[in-house]
């Protein structure tokens, strides 16, 4: 098994018709995923890549049986719109691709999540994906590269990677399989302050993945999300292994790097706080991200070649 | 809110305080917190005081920023304080207001009695909770309807705004009966601004300095152009003097960036920017970003290096770099990673259209981490010793003559060498332009597409122009604006 996304999941695309959607679609199918339609209003009745387009998501819903995941395309301004439209067609699991979503339309859009019982991947997410069985968002790229760059899960010997760089994301994954690991699944969860799915929801998720061996984190400064995975190692909720990177150690305090969520407030969310935490919690943290492969595979080995 | 207004000058300070029948306070406007104990905070009994007081304040500096504004406000008669800060949580994906009833004097030692409230994004507070933190305080209660109201409504200005923050402190309660908000500070989420253009923001960013001519130069590009990220700033150089040397940087990625940026830093260089082009940047995004690196005076070098397994078609970023590093002709060393899809094609692209050029331009792929990449880049600034950058912009003889064929496109003008149009150039057009030229009766090429269909192409327009270049027949010119740029160049004699 792997988490999120995997080869029977129904996956849609809103804003099908746009530029990325509709290279993306192509992507996703090209990698094995299930995509079964998608939406873009006023377009109903076009094809994309030879899948039908319609108006609403209702529309997609019903006609597909009910859809899994939603992947959303649509341009920033009008992701809250988009969302919760999904939400509200019954879709559980949503990708939210764009960057710079207000933040007031991301906090509204958990809000109704929370009520209807949906997550959120993002915003401003790369996407996920899960060697062998499929991918949601851009993570990847060509199918052809993304199947050269990833190991297909290796019993005994496979890790998660989850992330809060989108690059890194695909840079963990590739280094990792480099090293001789598999991967199960691939999470970049989003480069904002306010997301729907933070690295110790996600490390929740592999932690009830039998299929995933270790945990691999690539954290940064900023927010609290690496002390709540400390917390969740050191309660006892996370018992497997967790292997971490925290980026942005010579960032400056209240320099932002791009990451919206990667700003120090304070004394909040310090390189320094985030290590410390994480190392006391038991989990193995590098201090470079070259030396993440070689740690992980102490922890969980390789196959005897 | 008591009454206040603006102060530009001592002399605009002391008449305003007169205004205000002789006492007042004066408070500076800068982006620091903690004002009054760095004496930026002052009650005045008169305009002479005032003005004495103003001419010291204006000369105060935090950062980078000046102290430019003074806010000279009447004087309340305050009966109690109230701590009110609106900020958001991430953890619980919702804004929480911080709700102190003593004040906000020494509210971190009193952190365990703050009251929490977390608020709906959609509805706002709920009001009986607000009122349930001030009854049980020791505020007469012939003030708590007003408290409550007051609350009520910082925190649906704040809903209005789309602040990511929003504190008011103090709140108060006056001798006269009224509720005051006696100070505040809002900031504002960059995301959101461009939903709120009667907020008068002119960059929607938080930068550690006024943002800088480039800065507003590249900011307009980002703008203008949504098509991935794109992110441009200065960063601080003290010290550079003492280190290799003043680089310019171009990252992909925040995480990847951080980290390239570290491996630069390694090796001893400065680095006068940081720069993000990703998401699926466009080649004429690409490009644009380029040049606005190379814009900076005193660099010695370009640094390109990101996450280095992009999930992006990295061709289209090799074609925009090439075309800038053409343009300007450019004379220091070069290394860009560009690890990720069609690696290879993108570094055979950047490498083979720059290879004339008086600076060495080299590409790298995945397999060669930032530490390797920026040690080569080290290796290649001293072997070309002391170099003299130049920031002229070579545009070819063709643009502009009568005799070549030109149409415009979204941001610039696209240019055909149409006197030196022979066979074999025109077919090197047909066979990259994409599909977007055909040839004409006389064997020339010409749209293939209507102008408006040709006005979003501008980065295959850029491809065509590079490949062209590559077979060694330059006919094809792209010429996208950065407004402001030249100008700008101009202005600092980096360029005559």
């Amino acid at each position: 098994m792997a988490i999120l996304i995997d080869r029977n999941k129904k996956v849609m695309v809103q804003g099908i018709t746009g530029r990325e959607g509709r290279a993306r679609t192509r992507l996703m199918l090209g990698f094995g995923t299930n995509v079964v339609g998608g939406c873009t209003p006023g377009k109903g009745g076009e094809e994309v890549e030879g899948l039908p387009v319609h108006d609403k998501v209702s529309e997609v819903v019903e006609a597909n049986d009910g859809v899994d995941v939603s992947v959303i395309f649509v341009p920033a301004r009008l992701i809250k719109h988009a969302a919760m439209e999904a939400i509200d067609a019954g879709v559980k699991l949503l990708v939210l691709v764009p960057d710079r979503v207000p933040l007031w339309d991301a906090m509204s859009i958990a809000s109704h999540a929370k009520e209807s019982g949906a997550e959120f991947i993002g915003p401003n997410t790369l996407g996920v994906i899960s060697p062998g069985q499929g991918v949601l968002g851009m993570i990847g790229g060509r199918a052809a590269s993304a199947k050269g760059w990833f190991n297909e899960p290796i019993p005994g010997h496979t890790v998660g990677v989850v992330s809060r760089s989108g690059g890194m994301t695909s840079s963990c994954g590739y280094y990792l399989s480099r090293a001789g690991l598999g991967l199960s699944t691939l999470c970049h969860v989003g480069g904002d302050s306010v997301i729907g799915m933070p690295i110790p929801r996600i490390a929740q998720l592999f932690q009830e993945d039998p299929e995933t061996d270790a945990i691999v984190v690539f954290g940064e400064i900023g927010g609290s999300q690496e002390e709540r995975l400390a917390e969740a190692v050191a309660s006892g909720r996370i018992t497997k292994p967790v292997v971490a990177y925290i980026g942005g150690k010579a960032a400056r305090e209240g320099t932002r790097f791009s990451h919206a969520g990667a700003i120090i407030e304070g004394n909040r969310g310090t390189h320094a706080g985030k290590v410390e935490m994480l190392r006391e919690a038991g989990v193995t943290v590098v201090d470079g991200f070259g030396d993440l492969p070689e740690a992980t595979v102490s922890v969980v080995g390789v196959p005897a070649s | 809110m008591p009454e206040g207004h603006l102060a530009r000058t001592p002399g605009e300070a002391a008449e305003l305080v007169r205004k205000l029948g002789g006492r007042a306070i004066i408070k500076i406007q800068a982006w620091v917190t903690g004002r009054k104990a760095l004496g930026g905070v002052l009650i005045v009994n008169g305009p002479d005081e005032a003005r004495d007081a103003a001419e010291r304040m204006l000369s105060m500096t935090f950062g980078n920023f000046p102290v430019e504004e003074l806010l000279v406000e009447g004087l309340v008669d305050i009966r109690d304080e109230l701590f009110v800060s609106l900020s958001i949580d991430d953890t619980g994906r919702c804004p929480v207001l911080l709700l102190d009833t003593e004040g906000g004097s020494g509210i971190e030692d009193r952190a365990e009695t703050v009251a929490r409230i977390l608020i709906d994004p959609r509805s706002g507070i709920d009001a009986e909770a607000v009122r349930h933190v001030i009854v049980k305080s020791s505020i007469d209660a012939g003030f708590h309807d007003q408290l409550v109201d007051a609350i009520v409504r910082i925190v649906d200005l704040a809903r209005t705004v789309e602040a990511r923050s929003l504190e008011v402190n103090p709140l108060v309660t006056t001798g006269d009966g009224k509720v005051v908000a006696a100070d505040c500070r809002v900031t504002i989420d960059d995301y959101a601004v461009f939903r709120h253009p009667e907020l008068g923001i002119e960059i929607a960013r938080e930068l550690d300095h006024p943002a800088t001519d480039l800065e507003r130069i590249a900011y307009d590009v980002e703008n203008a152009d949504h098509r991935g990220t794109f992110y441009f700033a200065k960063l601080p150089t003290d010290g550079s003097e003492a280190s290799k040397g003043l680089i310019g940087f171009h990252g992909a990625g925040g995480g990847g960036s951080m980290m390239s940026m570290d491996a630069a830093s390694s090796e001893g260089f400065t680095l006068a920017n940081f720069c993000d082009t990703s998401g699926n940047p466009s080649a004429a995004k690409v490009y644009r970003a380029a040049r606005i690196i190379l814009a900076q005076p005193g660099i010695i070098g370009y640094f390109g290096s990101g996450s280095g397994v992009a999930s992006q078609e990295q061709f289209h970023s090799a074609y925009g770099l090439a075309k800038a590093f053409n343009e300007v002709n450019v004379s220091v060393p070069v290394v860009v990673r560009l690890g990720g899809n069609s690696e290879e094609r993108a570094c055979e692209i950047l490498t083979d259209a720059c290879d004339k050029l008086p600076g060495v331009v080299e590409g790298y792929g995945k397999d060669d981490t930032p530490a390797a990449c920026a040690s080569r880049f080290a290796t290649l600034v001293r072997e070309a010793g002391d170099i003299a950058p130049d920031h002229h912009r070579f545009i070819p003889s063709f643009v502009g003559e009568e005799a070549s064929a030109s149409f415009p496109i979204d941001g610039g003008r696209v240019w055909v060498d149409i006197a030196n149009c022979d066979d074999i150039a025109s077919e090197l057009v047909i066979e990259h332009g994409g599909g977007l030229f055909e040839l004409d009766e006389q064997g020339h090429p010409r749209l293939a597409i209507s102008e408006d269909e040709a006005a979003k192409k501008d980065s295959e327009f850029v491809a065509c122009e590079v490949e062209c270049l590559r077979a060694g027949r330059p006919i094809i010119f792209v010429d996208l604006e950065i407004p402001g740029l030249d100008e700008l160049l101009l202005a600092t004699g980096e360029v005559d």
